[in-house]
């Protein structure tokens, strides 16, 4: 019982960042009509957002500090960040230690400009074009905007520590009656779930509860209908691209600390993130969602040792192979409509 | 020629002249000179060139044709390669029929990939390829380390010993050969200055990449590769004009999988090792970028595509911002800087940032590839060239 | 005997009856109009007939044989060519080899690995291909790629793709929908034309009177999923039945 429940959480985190990201492709490609091969560089970028921020914070100049000596006998050189001159050493200090879930502000303008950039410069020539050409374009930006951050942040992770607040684990199982240590959850990764289902619940509520979302789901159900209308659709889907890439982006800040960002991460996520969106359902967002927890709990499940000594790697392939046996089975996925993707 | 027509036979002469002369094309600077970095007349690069263009051909008739785009191509590029060395290892250390087993091993893979693979279109046919060779990848990686080796692949190693080969010396390793000759046999020739390398494992990749490309021209001129075009174009007049566009499109799966596991069989005939890396979906990635940066549906282009994207690979990627002090030396100090700091992300280690632009650029503007661009270019000067003659020929009449 | 004989076909969407206890037989050499108004299962009836819906009952015999079941491609090398509303034809080929393609199909069947053949030395359906382009007046549009033609061309390329097949059943769906008045003329000249000079069974389905009335030998008038009346088009006119279920509905 213990086992299943750890397996459970652990599959929460993971399953988190896959459901976030499809989350984003779906809204793209529901309201937009675009594969977006991309996505996956922008849940990067979004994590370069965290890293990018967390070393403008610890931007620093020299100070001689007369009070101490190095193993020379010389005055210390110090590295003293801006912001400590101008906040106090203590404040400083503690902003400096929480830049990650910090820099989430500083995410979200960046990301919805970036969206909004790549929205009007390249794929709104590619709205009419086939899916195969907006697959190909996509893959190529791609490519490019992880080289770029490749040459500006070289080739390797880089460590990106949460709040030293959130280190350690819970101990899950005392809640539960489990003896202690059994179940231990850490801290960071429960927040990562929190908060993705924060933003989740937030997507939809947006939706669901706004004007400017009751018309984008009309327009992902009939475009020209609505476009009819006199509502400029148009704006408003750019609008949606922002929004995805925002989300995309806050979910790669916050997963920061739980895999070091390196540039090519996001095409990493972006095959999984298909898989699950296709699982889900192409163009249906609570299909995305649950696709996403779900692949996420049944990986961390089949890389339980039992398992995995009765059927040797099934943890390496279980999502591919859920992938094509729902496939098979059910061509529009878990809650896919009729006539999305079907040429 | 050969059943084709002037035009197409034209173009395999073509081709098969340069592959005949690539020792000496490919290399046009002397040896030692500062521009002898760009030479790419080097063996191993060569066969690169040849074996990557058999797989873009091969991917072509695919997606060039039937327009169903796999992103899991490396899978039977892999499972060639593996199939290849182990009929190495078992059996002989002949090349021939170790790449006939790594065609027959992908055509069964392919087929039964294919056969699930093809029950959807669109998106949906791209995710599950990718989703088979990713399978494939995982697999290769971890269970079935008795079969690939794992992590570290397969090798040819001394303690091998193929059923119809001679005996080896203790510690000897067997070499990859055809009849006897070694594949890593070259013949050197100096001549003023110049060094070129004709090297057997070259010519017998060559000599296979033009029978390739000969059964490619084959396939495109044929009724079949008409079906192909057909099932690109319009599937449902394909049923109502009776034809099943299924099989057709199995067929071409099928014969493009082969294609791989050919290209798969000669990397291992040239150099007697296989990692699971080979089938990793960036992989399947770079194929489709050399078929679209070429030209997809171009006879000509697929090729042209492997040779532009193994040349920046191999030659491109060495150059390191010393060299580029070099080349902007004779510019004010300023300025020298400034250039180097222009070009250096887009070259050396930086060169698929170059890559990922151009395939960006074909992609919007040239639909038909670097082909496409050379015609568009050709035609203009042309037309460019008629102008200025009928400008002289109109002008007495005045 | 008909050529083609439906009997008591019967197809439910949820709670509508598209078609009920439909029976229709059409003469072999005729050309029967199908008539009625918006809804009255027209277009449940042709896609019944093509293989893309099966019926929940009834059955339907093409030449004495069952097509139900069958695949569009199945149905189609039985005989039966279809000629769509909006023409379907292949966009990015040339006009002559969206005719070589039903050539090939007639000839070698569903499928056929004909890869290593030429298509250049392919003569006599090279000859079948050009013959039914000029019988079209095509034949100097040969080389165009198929998508660039103009709305009444694409319409005759895709007629000449049947006919090349010889069908002995052609199901014409609306052939004159959205067309202006000189490309209606035309279609419905062609389709006379086409008329005489082979026998062949059409089958068409058609809003447009004028077309029907210029046409049909037989008609038959659907309405409610349920065949009203069938009779000669003189007949036709004068019926106080299809007056009340169609035309007057037209003339009001």
């Amino acid at each position: 019982m213990d086992q299943i429940i750890v397996q459970v959480l652990n599959g929460l985190d993971k399953g988190s960042a896959y459901a976030l990201i499809a989350l984003g492709l779906t809204l793209i490609f529901g309201t937009l009509g675009v594969v977006n091969f991309a996505h996956g560089a922008l849940f990067m970028l979004g994590s370069f957002c965290a890293v990018t921020f967390s070393r403008l914070l610890s931007f620093s100049h020299e100070v001689i500090d007369e009070t101490r000596t190095d193993f020379l006998g010389n005055p210390l050189k110090v590295q003293v960040p801006y912001i400590q001159d101008w906040l106090g050493p203590d404040l400083a200090a503690s902003i400096i230690q929480w830049s990650v879930p910090l820099s989430i502000l500083f995410a979200i303008p960046v990301m919805i400009t970036i969206g909004l950039i790549i929205e009007r410069g390249l794929i709104k020539h590619f709205y009419k074009r086939p899916h195969a050409d907006q697959i190909l374009v996509t893959f190529g930006l791609a490519i490019v905007l992880q080289e770029i951050i490749k040459y500006f942040f070289g080739a390797n992770p880089i460590q990106t520590p949460a709040p030293p607040a959130f280190n350690g684990s819970l101990d899950f199982g005392i809640w539960l009656g489990f003896d202690p240590v059994t179940i231990m959850y850490p801290y960071w990764r429960m927040i990562y779930f929190f908060f993705s289902v924060v933003i989740i619940a937030g997507v939809f509520a947006f939706l669901q509860f706004t004007t400017f979302g009751m018309v984008v789901r009309a327009g992902m159900a009939d475009r020209e209908t609505v476009g009819l209308l006199g509502i400029d659709i148009d704006k408003r889907f750019t609008f949606m691209f922002g929004l995805a890439a925002a989300v995309a982006g806050i979910a790669g800040v916050m997963y920061a600390p739980i895999v070091a960002p390196n540039y090519h991460m996001g095409m990493d996520f972006l095959v999984l993130s298909f898989v699950v969106v296709v699982v889900g359902g192409m163009g249906s967002l609570p299909g995305a969602v649950a696709a996403g927890f779900l692949l996420g709990i049944l990986e961390s499940f089949a890389s339980m040792p039992m398992i995995v000594q009765s059927f040797p790697g099934i943890n390496q392939i279980i999502i591919y192979l859920v992938a094509i046996i729902i496939l098979l089975t059910r061509p529009r996925g878990l809650m896919g409509r009729k006539g999305v993707m079907e040429e | 020629m050969f059943g084709l027509e002037s035009k197409d036979g034209k173009l395999l002469l073509l081709v098969a002249a340069l592959a005949l002369l690539a020792p000496v094309i490919l290399n046009p600077f002397p040896e030692g000179s500062a521009m002898s970095q760009f030479n790419a007349g080097y063996p191993d690069l060569m066969q690169r060139f040849v074996i990557f263009g058999i797989l873009a051909i091969g991917f072509n008739i695919l997606f060039g044709l039937t327009g169903y785009l796999s992103f899991g191509h490396a899978a039977f590029l892999g499972v060639g390669s593996y199939a290849a060395i182990w009929s190495m290892k078992l059996v002989t250390m002949n090349i021939i029929p170790s790449i006939i087993f790594a065609v027959i091993v992908a055509g069964v893979f392919s087929l039964v990939v294919g056969y699930i693979s093809l029950r959807r279109s669109g998106i949906y046919f791209s995710i599950l390829t990718l989703a088979f060779a990713q399978m494939s990848y995982s697999l290769a990686y971890s269970v079935l380390t008795p079969i690939t080796g794992g992590e570290t692949g397969l090798q040819i190693k001394s303690t091998d010993t193929p059923l119809l080969d001679k005996a080896l010396e203790a510690g000897e390793i067997g070499r990859a050969n055809l009849f006897g000759y070694g594949m890593g046999s070259s013949y050197q020739l100096e001549l003023a200055g110049w060094q070129f390398t004709f090297n057997l494992g070259y010519y017998v990749a060559a000599v296979v990449m033009l029978i390739s490309f000969y059964f490619a021209i084959r396939i495109f001129r044929s009724p079949f590769g008409m079906m192909l075009r057909a099932v690109k174009s319009n599937q449902q007049r394909m049923n109502y004009a009776g034809l099943s566009p299924k099989p057709y499109t199995l067929a071409a799966f099928v014969i493009s999988g082969m294609y791989a596991g050919l290209a798969g069989g000669l990397l291992v005939a040239m150099d007697t090792q296989v990692g699971p890396e080979r089938m990793f979906w960036t992989a399947s990635g770079e194929i489709v970028i050399m078929v679209i940066l070429g030209g997809a549906g171009t006879l000509l282009g697929p090729v042209l595509g492997a040779g532009f994207i193994k040349y920046f690979e191999n030659i491109i990627s060495k150059i390191n911002e010393s060299i580029l002090q070099g080349w902007f030396a004779f510019l004010p100090d300023g300025l020298q800087d400034f250039m180097v700091a222009v070009v250096y992300p887009f070259i050396g280690k930086g060169w698929h940032l170059t890559l990922g632009i151009m395939f960006m650029l074909v992609v919007i503007f040239l639909p038909g590839g670097l082909i496409q661009g050379g015609q568009k270019i050709g035609s203009w000067l042309r037309r460019k060239k008629n102008v200025v003659a009928k400008d002289s020929t109109t002008k007495p009449a005045e | 005997m008909g050529i083609l004989e439906i009997k008591g076909v019967n197809k439910r969407f949820g709670g509508l009856k598209a078609l009920d206890d439909v029976n229709l037989s059409i003469a072999e050499n005729t050309t029967h109009a199908i008539i009625g108004p918006n809804g009255a299962g027209k277009s449940t009836l042709l896609n019944v007939l093509v293989g893309k819906l099966i019926p929940d009952s009834g059955s339907v015999t093409f030449d004495g044989q069952s097509i139900l079941g069958r695949q569009p491609h199945e149905i189609n090398q039985m005989g039966i060519s279809r000629v769509f509303q909006t023409p379907e034809i292949f966009g990015d080929l040339s006009v002559f080899e969206n005719v070589m393609i039903p050539c090939f199909a007639k000839r070698d069947g569903a499928f056929r690995m004909h890869a290593y053949e030429s298509i250049f030395a392919e003569k006599a359906i090279q000859q079948q291909a050009e013959e039914i382009l000029a019988d079209v007046n095509m034949l100097e549009k040969r080389h165009m790629i198929a998508s660039s033609l103009s709305r009444g061309d694409k319409r005759r390329l895709e007629m000449a793709m049947c006919l090349v097949q010889n069908p002995r059943l052609l199901l014409l769906d609306e052939p004159t929908a959205g067309m202006a008045r000189a490309d209606t003329q035309n279609t419905i000249a062609l389709l006379k034309e086409i008329r005489e000079k082979r026998s062949i069974t059409m089958a068409i389905i058609e809003h447009d009177m004028n077309v029907v009335f210029s046409l049909a030998e037989r008609i038959t008038v659907l309405a409610q999923g349920t065949p009203l009346v069938e009779d000669t088009p003189d007949n036709i006119k004068g019926h106080p039945k299809v007056r009340e279920a169609y035309l007057g509905e037209a003339q009001v």
